[in-house]
């Protein structure tokens, strides 16, 4: 007996919990080094960012509403789960993959230990002068878009999207260009990790033409973009005026994106406002 | 005038003897005392010195009309120049302090503001044409409090910043409005100076004075020669400023229009930004709202400093079960209001601004008159020189209403009701802005969701418009990002490095 015919998977983008192919029924070719077609993956247009979107949007007061012990249960989850799948993604990864995750794992398990602590560090009790009690607290900012670098396919898209939807933010990654699979197989991991459909959604795609819309949708509050070039940035930026968008250009981490500097605090404040609440105390 | 529009005559016999008017004697606080000059100049590297291009601009009293002095106006030369004495103070002197010595210096202009706060509040009033008991009673106070709290944050970064290190960013461009002239300047200098940096101001081109004159104390605390810049100037000035390649940092007060432009303006380069735009905020009287304490918070929700307040609670939603009386109350209250002469100490109600915002608020009314809105204003008398306008509502408002979208920046409130709690949360959170919000109950638990769920920067719960150096100020969404005020007021001068 041969061994039977390999089943092929079709790559898809992970929308809504769900796994739709790309509306524009456009694909772009996976290679690997040696230039053999290793997948066919989705070509996300427009459209499709809308829809991510539009369920990120959803998603997002449920999201921001559950208690940060119950986000934190589910990024571990999520690091469980991408535990399990270490083999499967070391092979895509390449050379180095086992590494990178195990420190993708670790990443999720870092924010799955942040969700209820960020809110004491960054929030302050205020001494005003008169009868109020006033107090500052983080909040999420809302509907967050994160273009992934090239490098480090699923440390690097961890690396963005951990601390956003840690800190009760829905968000749309793009991934990779070049190295699109690692990030669409973590969508399988999403689906099975208890993340409310829309949380994190993931595209792959083109980041040229993506980003113009992503930088100008009136709906997204935060827009990440790792590893811009200047053009890149300065139109990030430029669109995201449009609506006052919190625009982050972010260079790669100097020591590369498994420094304990590619992680923290100051990453979780990105997605996050600071809501200043005046009670009286006298009526 | 459409005959929607309600507008009482001047009441010739008293509705009850509770409507009587009281007659108030001229109560005008005295200028003499103030050092005004007939001409001021800008304020680069610890010396005043004319425009390059020898430009001035008049600034007008909005009350009177006449031009109080001829102001510099400061050109790209003088952006050039300025930026690079920033850059120079930073370089060799500023940044070499120890945090201990900023503060001290910061210390002392806080109380030399102290001391010359008379002065400056009749400046301020003068320039502006807000209230004298305003610029007295509130701005004046709060800019000495801001420079004196940060003062005390230059030594103690290490405690704001706890297991990370930081460093200040360099040479700051801030842009200023004129709604609150000294104080948006406090809220700029204070904390960009603590955490090290150097600055270059604009104010704004209706209300240069206070500015200068608080260069002028730069000058007598013997700050180093270009740590504080002052160039007086209009919105070009402003756009060379922030587009200067060798400022580090900008910051930015102001509309949400031109907040965009910076944004846009500054895409591309390293420099980093925080913005305080416009507002349209929601004050929302529940069922169980404490109606004296209520009606006096929705008064100076949207009359404090003629409305020109960018936090203002400019949508007043209520209870439809307490509507009706709630407008009744806020009519008879409105009616006491005293329009007039701003350094008068019975005023409430000052000059507005300038003559463009003057039509600007006029073109909005309209537009609530035209879109089917009811105007309630009382008849008062105005003076016949200067810029006026009588506080105002408008009842039956629907949130399609452009004075229910846009900001008017002027003493005019749109009243919408509600008859859940969740329309009046959807309702107050049906806007691009994202700056604040007012909430009047008497039940505590009922504030704290209430709270949660509104999309705004800073929530007042049983008062508003309360302002205080501790407590951050700044917006969500469209208005704007960044906080100013308390220990949040620090990061965005500086940068965090690990």
């Amino acid at each position: 007996m041969s061994a039977p015919l390999r089943v092929w998977k079709t790559w898809k983008l992970f929308v809504n919990g769900q796994f739709p192919r790309s509306e524009s029924g456009r694909y772009d070719v996976v290679k690997d080094a040696s230039g053999a077609t290793v997948a066919n993956v989705c070509r996300a247009s427009r459209k499709d960012l809308r829809d991510a979107v539009e369920a990120a949007r959803a998603a997002f007061p449920g999201w921001a509403a559950r208690s940060a012990m119950n986000r934190g249960q589910i990024l571990y989850r999520i690091a469980e789960m991408l535990d399990g799948r270490r083999a499967e993604l070391a092979a895509l990864l390449g050379k180095g993959g086992e590494r990178e995750v195990d420190a993708a794992v670790e990443r999720w398990i870092h924010y799955a230990g942040w969700t209820d602590k960020y809110q004491a560090l960054l929030g302050t009790v205020n001494p005003v002068a008169g009868p109020w009690f006033n107090f500052s607290m983080a909040e999420p900012s809302g509907v967050a878009v994160a273009f992934a670098p090239e490098d480090s396919p699923l440390l690097a898209l961890t690396s963005l999207v951990a601390p956003l939807i840690a800190g009760a933010n829905t968000c749309i990654a793009i991934l990779s260009e070049s190295a699109p699979l690692p990030g669409l197989l973590f969508g399988e991991v999403l689906a099975t990790s208890d993340v409310p459909a829309g949380v994190l959604n993931l595209l792959s795609g083109r980041r040229a033409e993506i980003l113009p819309h992503a930088a100008g949708h009136r709906d997204v509050n935060t827009l990440l973009v790792a590893s811009p070039t200047a053009a890149e940035a300065k139109l990030a930026q430029e669109e995201g005026a449009g609506n006052v968008k919190r625009v982050h250009c972010i260079a790669a981490p100097s020591g590369g994106w498994s420094a304990p500097e590619a992680q923290g605090l100051a990453w979780i404040e990105r997605g996050q406002e600071i809501k200043t609440v005046w009670h009286t105390m006298q009526l | 005038m459409a005959t929607r529009t309600k507008r009482e005559k001047p009441a010739a016999a008293p509705e009850s003897p509770r409507a009587q008017r009281f007659v108030y004697a001229p109560a005008p606080e005295s200028a003499d005392h103030v050092r005004r000059l007939e001409r001021y100049d800008l304020f680069v590297d610890g010396k005043f010195r004319p425009a390059s291009s020898g430009k001035r601009f008049a600034t007008v009293n909005p009350a009177t009309e006449e031009t109080l002095a001829e102001v510099a106006e400061a050109g790209a030369k003088d952006v050039e120049l300025a930026v690079q004495s920033a850059r120079k103070a930073y370089e060799k002197t500023w940044s070499k302090l120890s945090g201990a010595e900023r503060g001290r210096y910061l210390f002392r202009i806080a109380r030399l503001i102290q001391e010359q706060s008379r002065e400056l509040a009749i400046l301020e009033t003068q320039d502006g044409g807000k209230p004298i008991v305003e610029s007295r009673d509130v701005d004046l106070p709060l800019v000495a409090a801001h420079f004196f709290y940060y003062a005390g944050w230059a030594d103690k970064l290490e405690h704001a910043f706890p297991g990370r290190r930081v460093r200040s960013l360099g040479v700051a461009a801030q842009v200023i409005p004129w709604n609150f002239p000294l104080l948006m300047a406090a809220w700029k200098i204070a904390p960009a100076l603590a955490a090290g940096n150097t600055v270059v101001l604009k104010p704004a081109e209706t209300t240069p004075l206070t500015a200068l004159h608080l260069a002028r104390i730069c000058q007598e605390a013997e700050l180093p020669p270009g740590v504080v810049n002052v160039l007086p100037g209009a919105g070009e000035t402003g756009a060379a400023l922030v587009a200067h390649k060798d400022v580090n940092k900008v910051a930015f007060t102001g509309s949400t229009e031109v907040g965009k432009q910076i944004q846009r303006a500054i895409a591309g380069s390293s420099k980093r930004l925080t913005l305080e735009l416009g507002g349209k905020a929601a004050n929302i009287l529940l069922e169980d709202a404490p109606l004296d304490q209520a009606i006096e918070g929705i008064v100076n929700g949207i009359y404090f400093n003629q409305g020109h307040v960018c936090c203002a609670g400019s949508r007043l939603l209520v209870h439809e079960s307490i509507l009706e009386e709630v407008q009744r109350r806020l009519e008879r209250r409105v009616k006491t209001l005293r329009v007039g002469d701003p350094l008068d100490k019975n005023t409430d109600i000052g000059a507005i601004n300038s003559k463009p915002q003057l039509e600007k608020i006029r073109a909005l009314v309209q537009s609530g008159v035209d879109e089917g809105a009811v105007l309630h204003q009382p008849a008062c008398e105005l003076p016949r020189a200067g810029y006026w306008h009588p506080p105002a509502f408008f009842s039956g408002v629907t949130t399609s209403h452009r004075i229910a979208q846009e900001e008017i920046f002027g003493p005019v409130l749109a009243i919408l009701s509600f008859r859940t709690e969740a329309e009046a949360i959807a309702k107050a959170n049906n806007t691009t802005y994202g700056l604040s919000a007012g909430i009047w109950t008497r039940k505590g638990s009922k504030v704290f969701e209430m709270a949660s769920k509104l999309r705004a920067g800073v929530v007042w719960a049983n008062t508003y418009n309360r302002f205080d150096p501790a407590s951050p100020f700044g917006g969500m969404k469209e208005s704007g990002f960044g906080r100013e005020g308390g220990l949040h007021g620090l990061a965005p001068y500086v940068e965090v490095l690990s």
